[in-house]
């Protein structure tokens, strides 16, 4: 009821709240840098001009929050449907090795096509992995939220024996697999720039970055314009309406958690076959838990998600920098400051509320008196 | 100080956003009096009771409890002042027995044994003041429905309570239940006890209260002695308009059986046996209600009728098709497509997304017609005009379907179903709780729906707690007992007392009079 009567319009919703949120994790980080002994304001320049100040830093940002979309996307089509997907990281895992099997199967024939079927082998693979955890819940009522974090655990399991065992490179050392074969790579943003005569400065960036944006895309399409999207969205607030509404609530449990999986798996695009070139062991570097953040500071909505992913985009670059730059702030500190912000942008998100909707009540009193 | 009204309000207003939920509410209710509230559902009654226990603060304006002027700032305020709710929706752990639900909140410290004997103590001394025989140490899952209610009451008056808010406390109970009820309510009165009753039924405000207020969206319509007004009165002060049933009964023979149910038994989500070796038919041009007290397998019913519920044995037969018998079910889906509306007696639980907008409920259930969906993608324009031709038919309000269901009022939600159940205007319809939550005067559109259907030729099932409600519209009424079929009636030959009799499990061929020596 009260939940009810402080409801705000959309743009307040989806806009004002979650900058408000921001601003006080940033406030709060300042403080932090403050106590510290050293100039926030500072801090505050480096952030952004590590992010946003040249272009390199500018590639990085958005190489960065390329993997934020894929997760984030991951969580937020399992969330509609009433899932709290954990296992992105295990999923994306497993896309990473199906896009290497895909390359190493055809990449010395047809570098091209071994491309396209990688593409395919990321979403199958993470799919699939998304698929056991959710059969089990569906059919069995076992908590996906358990089983798809042991999932985690296996799948990391699972990539450190095949690195040490059967793909690892020939002669190495290391956990990691042998060089992709040469042309089985996702283009450079530089290149694919250069291709149109602009020059622009070399960088992880490739066109993975435009695959999460058609994903982000086709992600909405789904929610707001298929018979599938809907019938998700109404199981995933309602089981009891969607049986009433003849919905199968365990088909579409595990189709909706199959495409979570298949979106974590892409994550593996964007850091094996767009820049590492090879399978390394734990690439996935925790991005799938940052997707749960993401997600829901973007409100679940696709176009919020690569907006909450530019941020930690630049959190991560710009978080670097500072850390580079000042020597007082040591990299766990970055990790503070993005801890702060999935605090209050992710985990509070009503936090402002009251405030926010007083003065608009205000407002809207004085608009209409 | 005996002469201080136990409650008076002054100009007491409460806002929502833009929404005056209350608006100069002057409310004056007597020491040792039952004082009646009445207003339709979304008149602003609920809001006042919250802000009388604490829940809500109001925007301006002054409470006072017994001459005194209190800022309640949450339920334990109100309890120290000695006012207690007893709520529509028991507040009671079921598993815990009545003595352990009483004494929760109030437990003191550390170890529970001495406080329970303290309360123990103490309850025995009530119980014999007030006339209670509830047994303490029994869990409350054992309880029947009055039962719970009075422990809701105990507990108020193990609290200390001088001022009960019940809170529409008849809605639960059957007619034997509410004459219990009554019962006590007027023994409470007598030990200097007030009570504050609220309820949208006429009668009972009749039959028990001293004084009424009336409420109609957010302001007091009336206050008047209980013994200078009659029903007819107090209906037209809550609606504002002298309300009329427009659909008379066409005095048909009914048509050919829609609607076969033939040895059925169904399991509930527990596993327990809910539907005993039920049979019946529902024939067209009819209207035949299912009366029974809360949780006697109604709902089990419901659900094996629409295809929600598997049956253990026996079989369903709509027209010609077998629609439901063991190991064969047909789906909501198709059973719509075969002309079966179902519209959903927990309309929040089921029939509808509360948090969708009302455009996207209005294709629940139907989103798989062509209509609305083609190679899976939606139709948004047919759909966002067939929510517009929803809101106009039933005169759906607020006028915007883009709005979250949740936002609208309990009428204007079940409108919103009806609507979207009538659109294609199914041969058959099971209704469950056709007015649950609705306005009064929703309430008499709803009936003449119903019987303007039945005049038609359908086929219509209704199920409802409300025996008042059944009677009005039904043409035979089956009674449920315990997953059993107690007794079927003619409406000719109904009478309340007999039906009262069948839902507490009385067999027709056990004679009323037999029963009531």
């Amino acid at each position: 009821m009260s939940a009810q009567a402080d409801k705000l319009p959309g743009a307040i919703e989806a806009i004002v709240m979650p900058f408000l949120n921001t601003l006080i994790a940033f406030l709060l980080s300042g403080l932090l840098i403050w106590a510290l002994g050293e100039d926030p304001l500072y801090a505050l320049s480096l952030l952004f001009d590590g992010a946003f100040g040249y272009q390199e830093g500018i590639g990085y940002t958005f190489y960065y929050a390329t993997n934020f979309i894929f997760t984030g996307l991951a969580v937020s089509v399992a969330y509609h449907a009433g899932h709290f997907n954990i296992g992105g990281e295990g999923q994306a895992m497993l896309g990473g090795l199906g896009l290497t099997l895909a390359v190493f199967w055809l990449g010395d024939t047809a570098p091209l096509l071994s491309v396209i079927i990688a593409i395919l082998g990321a979403a199958v693979f993470g799919g699939a992995w998304a698929f056991i955890p959710a059969w089990l819940q569906a059919t069995r009522g076992s908590h996906i939220v358990i089983t798809t974090i042991m999932f985690n655990f296996i799948a990391s399991a699972l990539l450190a024996y095949l690195l040490v065992g059967p793909l690892q490179r020939p002669g190495g050392q290391m956990p990691e697999s042998s060089d992709f074969p040469e042309g089985a790579s996702l283009m450079k943003f530089d290149e694919l720039m250069s291709f149109f005569g602009v020059s622009f400065e070399q960088s992880p960036l490739n066109v993975s970055f435009l695959i999460a944006l058609v994903m982000a895309f086709a992600v909405w399409f789904l929610l707001t314009r298929t018979r599938f999207g809907y019938e998700m969205r109404v199981a995933g607030k309602n089981q009891s309406a969607a049986a009433f509404a003849g919905i199968s609530v365990p088909r579409v449990t595990i189709i909706a958690l199959m495409m979570s999986g298949a979106l974590a798996g892409m994550m593996g695009l964007n850091e094996l076959l767009g820049e590492q070139l090879r399978l390394i062991g734990n690439f996935t570097l925790g991005y799938g838990f940052v997707g749960i953040a993401v997600a829901f500071m973007g409100r679940n909505h696709p176009l919020g998600i690569v907006l909450a992913a530019i941020l930690f985009g630049v959190l991560y670059q710009g978080g670097a920098e500072i850390a580079f730059e000042i020597t007082t702030i040591s990299s766990d500190m970055i990790v503070v400051v993005q801890g702060l912000v999935i605090i209050f942008a992710g985990a509070m998100p009503h936090l402002m509320r009251k405030p926010v909707s007083a003065a608009y009540a205000r407002l809207v009193g004085k608009g209409a008196a | 100080m005996t002469t201080a009204p136990a409650i008076e309000t002054k100009d007491l207003c409460k806002r929502f956003g833009a929404v005056q939920a209350n608006d100069n509410i002057s409310l004056l209710v007597e020491q040792g009096t039952v004082h009646g509230i009445v207003g339709e559902n979304g008149a602003g009654k609920s809001t006042l009771l919250k802000m009388l226990f604490g829940f809500y603060q109001p925007n301006s304006g002054d409470l006072i409890v017994n001459g005194q002027k209190l800022d309640l700032d949450s339920p334990s305020d109100a309890m120290a002042a000695g006012i207690a709710m007893v709520h529509q929706h028991f507040m009671l752990v079921e598993p815990f027995t009545v003595l352990e639900n009483i004494i929760l909140g109030a437990e003191g410290q550390g170890m529970l044994d001495h406080a329970k004997s303290d309360a123990r103590a103490k309850l025995l001394g009530l119980e014999q003041q007030f006339g209670f025989d509830l047994p303490l140490d029994t869990p409350v899952s054992q309880l029947s429905v009055g039962e719970r209610q009075r422990v809701e009451i105990l507990k108020a008056l193990f609290r200390g309570a001088d001022i009960l808010i019940l809170d529409e406390p008849t809605a639960v109970l059957t007619p034997q239940e509410c004459d219990q009820l009554f019962e006590l309510v007027r023994l409470l009165k007598s030990r200097g006890k007030t009570i504050l009753f609220v309820t949208h039924k006429l009668h009972e405000i009749m039959a028990i209260t001293d004084a009424v207020t009336v409420i109609r969206a957010g302001k007091v319509i009336t206050r008047v002695g209980t013994s200078d007004t009659s029903p007819e009165d107090l209906a037209e002060a809550m609606v504002g308009a002298k309300i009329s049933r427009a659909v008379e009964r066409a005095g048909q023979e009914h048509g050919a059986p829609r609607l076969k149910v033939e040895g059925v038994s169904a399991q509930s989500d527990l596993g327990h046996a809910a539907l005993k070796n039920i049979s019946f038919e529902l024939f067209d041009g009819e209207v035949l209600g299912v009366a029974g007290v809360a949780g006697n397998g109604q709902t089990e019913l419901l659900d094996v009728l629409t295809g929600l519920r598997p049956v253990s044995s026996g079989a369903i037969t709509l027209g010609e098709e077998i629609v439901n018998s063991l190991n064969s079910m047909t789906d909501p889906i198709e059973l719509r497509r075969a002309g079966l509306a179902h519209i959903a007696e927990d309309r929040l639980k089921t029939g509808v997304v509360a948090d969708m907008s009302a455009t996207e409920n209005a294709i629940l259930g139907y989103q798989r017609e062509q209509d609305f969906s083609d190679n899976g993608l939606l139709k948004l324009s047919a759909i966002n005009d067939a929510a517009e031709r929803y809101f106009e038919s039933q005169d759906v309000r607020p006028r915007d379907p883009s709005l979250a269901v949740a936002s609208f009022s309990g009428g204007n939600q079940q409108k919103l179903v009806i609507a979207r159940e009538l659109a294609r205007d199914p041969q058959t319809l099971i209704i469950g709780q056709p007015t649950r939550g609705v306005d009064i005067g929703a309430v008499t559109k709803i009936h003449d729906q119903i019987t303007e259907l039945r005049n038609a030729g359908k086929a219509v099932l209704v199920v409802s707690a409300d025996l008042d409600e059944l009677m009005a519209i039904s043409d035979r009424i089956i009674v449920m007992c315990e997953g059993e079929i107690t007794g079927t009636v003619d409406i000719g030959d109904a009478d309340e007392r007999t039906i009262g009799l069948m839902m507490a499990g009385a067999h027709k061929e056990t004679s009323a009079e037999e029963v009531a020596v």
